[in-house]
């Protein structure tokens, strides 16, 4: 581009417009970052498609042979076969029976990470349900009435998130032992609905603050209840907010370890306590964590792609007051 | 101490919520947006009142005031079933020599004998100091690499929104399963980081033993941390970023100021608000940090990663002193409570500037 190019495209923009050689430097700087920030999430992708012994060896293969073992892995438990053994088995069932016949072992059986993937799912899922129809409904309520002591009660809630998981995991895990929610589903639903609902009123006030109230007395001068209106007027305007909300819910029940570390151990684990309990023969099997990082990763990464719009609304939201 | 709370939640409160709709502003919002509470109390009472409460109030209809506890309160059980009560628990539990795995065992009253253990035990203010450290360099290497990302996004390049959504993504990720990962990459001899930096710098993979060297670990907690988060604490000062009006430049254009003064007279001091914003969120976030260090080191070697979290679930879970460790419990939320306030007056008298 010609420096008089430049010139006119200054002049023609805003004076504050930032010149076409400091917008390139920014993007330079900008796309070095974000490239290097995503190799290490590059890299559990290719290790969850080697086979274990490219996957530790030295120095580090970037080219290599995909391999399905990881997946594989991660789906069954083996066992250890000698040599004629599996020369005497019939012909191999599928491709994952091959590839662990090639390491002179067999499929002994499914592994725990679909139960502990499916427990995750309706954990997440559930509790964010709850939290958001709950959080709606108080939100309203928050909004549109003078509640006693709302600013107190508000503030309590919101005051609870500043406490260590860990300090209100000592507490949950005897009440949880008295009452038989120890390692439920129900009791991982209950606690995370508890810690994602003071967000969600939170958000959910702001969204429906909004929403001018002058909306919900036209319709109930037009012969409409207060719940008729809540559910025709006030719901249908507040469904971005409540998307916003849904997603920040969802992303807190997936992804939280410490709670779920402590109060589940068996039949209601969810994903991230189990992952790095995944081990092979001699130590952490690498390939095998990384599909199941992988799996579990791949929600979250279309989530954010297709809803950055109001995953970047919820973070910064109200930030930019104009 | 009233006044406090007040304004820890209008500090809080632009992140979550937006004010400025005149029937949105309670009280603590007009302590420091509006200059005329009483105003829009008034406003707000009027359009309360104004509301016709049974116009058209048909058989079934109920009344606002059972609306209102009807939405309410099933969140309201919640809370208090799940949130206020163990806490209350764990308060009572702190003053006794409760341990969960003695259900049966009398349970005695020590009073205030297990605060003063925990306030004179050194292995609490070496986690403490762990903690301190961990808190200090994530936030300091965060801000300013945030900072720096969202004033070079803020030029607006071609294909900028593309670029801020990839360097998003970790910040979405699980911190337990995105940290069990980095033990991978840690690993001297197979691992990529260890490779990159022997690559660059030329220092021998095996001298780079990121978890395993007493002097590295701690910095390898915060590498991940800042690598998760740093865009988190970007988005806040973007968003700072672009509150500021064109205007302002533009008259300071005018009056031929520099670059270099428009930066530091205009775009940090008007900026400043929401960095100390994201500062303070990270600050809290990471005072409670446990997933990611518990699994990428589990506090060791040794101890040097051992954070406060951790002390606590080893002191929790592992050694079952539930009573002993309930009152560090309480110490630690007092602690954050308290430093968080400090902090919210600070940054309301920048607010207020």
């Amino acid at each position: 581009m010609s420096p008089a190019k430049t010139t006119t495209v200054n002049t023609a923009h805003s004076v504050v417009e930032p010149s076409s050689r400091s917008k390139r430097i920014a993007a330079t700087l900008v796309i070095v970052y974000a490239l290097v920030t995503m190799l290490p999430l590059v890299w559990i992708f290719l290790t969850s498609i080697k086979s274990p012994p490219d996957s530790i060896s030295y120095p580090p293969k970037i080219l290599f042979t995909p391999s399905i073992e990881g997946y594989c892995n991660l789906f069954t438990t083996r066992t250890r076969q000698t040599p004629e053994y599996i020369a005497s088995l019939p012909a191999p069932d599928g491709v994952c029976d091959a590839v662990t016949r090639q390491r002179n072992m067999v499929i002994a059986g499914p592994s725990n990470f679909l139960p502990r993937f499916t427990n995750s799912l309706i954990i997440a899922f559930g509790s964010t349900f709850l939290a958001v129809g709950l959080g709606t409904l108080a939100a309203y309520g928050f909004s549109r009435f003078k509640v006693p002591l709302a600013d107190d009660l508000l503030f309590f809630i919101l005051s609870t998130r500043m406490m260590p998981p860990i300090a209100v995991a000592i507490p949950i895990y005897l009440m949880y032992r008295q009452l038989g929610l120890s390692d439920t589903a129900l009791g991982m639903m209950l606690l995370y609905t508890a810690v994602n609902v003071s967000l969600a009123v939170w958000l959910l006030k702001g969204f429906i603050d909004e929403i001018p109230r002058e909306y919900e007395e036209a319709a109930m001068i037009d012969g409409y209840s207060r719940l008729q209106a809540f559910r025709k007027v006030v719901l249908p305007q507040a469904t971005t907010g409540i998307a916003a909300t849904a997603i920040f819910c969802l992303i807190f029940a997936w992804n939280e370890y410490a709670f779920a570390s402590l109060l589940t151990s068996g039949s209601a684990q969810t994903a991230p306590p189990f992952i790095p309990t995944i081990i092979g023969e001699g130590g952490q099997d690498w390939p095998a964590v990384a599909a199941g990082t992988t799996i579990f990763l791949v929600p979250i990464l279309v989530f954010t792609i297709l809803l950055r719009k109001q995953l970047l609304r919820g973070i910064t939201f109200g930030a930019v007051r104009k | 101490m009233h006044a406090d709370r007040r304004g820890l939640q209008t500090a809080t409160r632009p992140l979550a919520c937006r004010t400025g709709a005149p029937f949105s502003l309670t009280k603590s919002d007009a302590a420091v947006t509006i200059s005329n509470p009483s105003l829009a109390d008034k406003a707000a009472e009027a359009a309360a009142r104004a509301t016709p409460d049974g116009v058209v109030v048909r058989v079934r209809a109920l009344s606002d005031r059972a609306i209102a506890w009807l939405f309410i309160a099933p969140t309201i059980v919640l809370l208090l079933a799940i949130n206020i009560f163990p806490l209350f628990w764990a308060i009572y539990l702190s003053f006794t020599n409760f341990r969960a795995n003695r259900p049966n065992a009398e349970v005695k009253n020590v009073g205030l004998g297990n605060y003063s253990r925990v306030l004179n035990d050194p292995d609490i203010w070496a986690s403490m100091q762990t903690t301190a450290h961990f808190v200090f360099w994530t936030i300091l290497l965060q801000t300013v690499i945030g900072f720096a990302l969202a004033y070079l996004i803020d030029r607006k390049f071609r294909g900028h929104a593309f670029w801020t959504t990839l360097i998003l993504i970790p910040m979405m990720l699980s911190p337990a399963v995105v940290g069990n990962f980095w033990r991978f990459l840690y690993e001297p001899q197979i691992g990529l980081f260890a490779y990159a930096v022997s690559f660059l710098t030329g220092i021998p993979t095996s001298d780079i033993q990121m978890l395993g060297s007493v002097n590295l670990a701690p910095w390898a907690i915060i590498i991940v941390d800042t690598w998760m988060w740093t865009p988190y604490v970007m988005l806040i000062c973007l968003a700072g970023l672009r509150s500021i009006p064109d205007y302002i430049y533009e008259a300071a254009e005018v009056d031929r100021a520099s670059n270099w003064r428009q930066f530091w007279s205009i775009t940090v001091p008007m900026a400043l608000p929401f960095i100390m914003l994201a500062v303070l969120f990270r600050g809290i976030e990471n005072f409670k940090m446990f997933d990611m260090v518990n699994l990428l080191t589990g506090g060791g070697p040794g101890s040097t990663t051992e954070v406060a979290s951790i002390t606590l679930k080893r002191d929790a879970f592992e050694a079952w002193a539930t009573g002993r460790s309930s009152a560090f419990a309480i110490v630690l939320f007092v602690a954050v409570f308290g430093l968080a306030n400090i902090y919210v007056k600070a940054l309301n008298r920048v607010k207020q500037r």
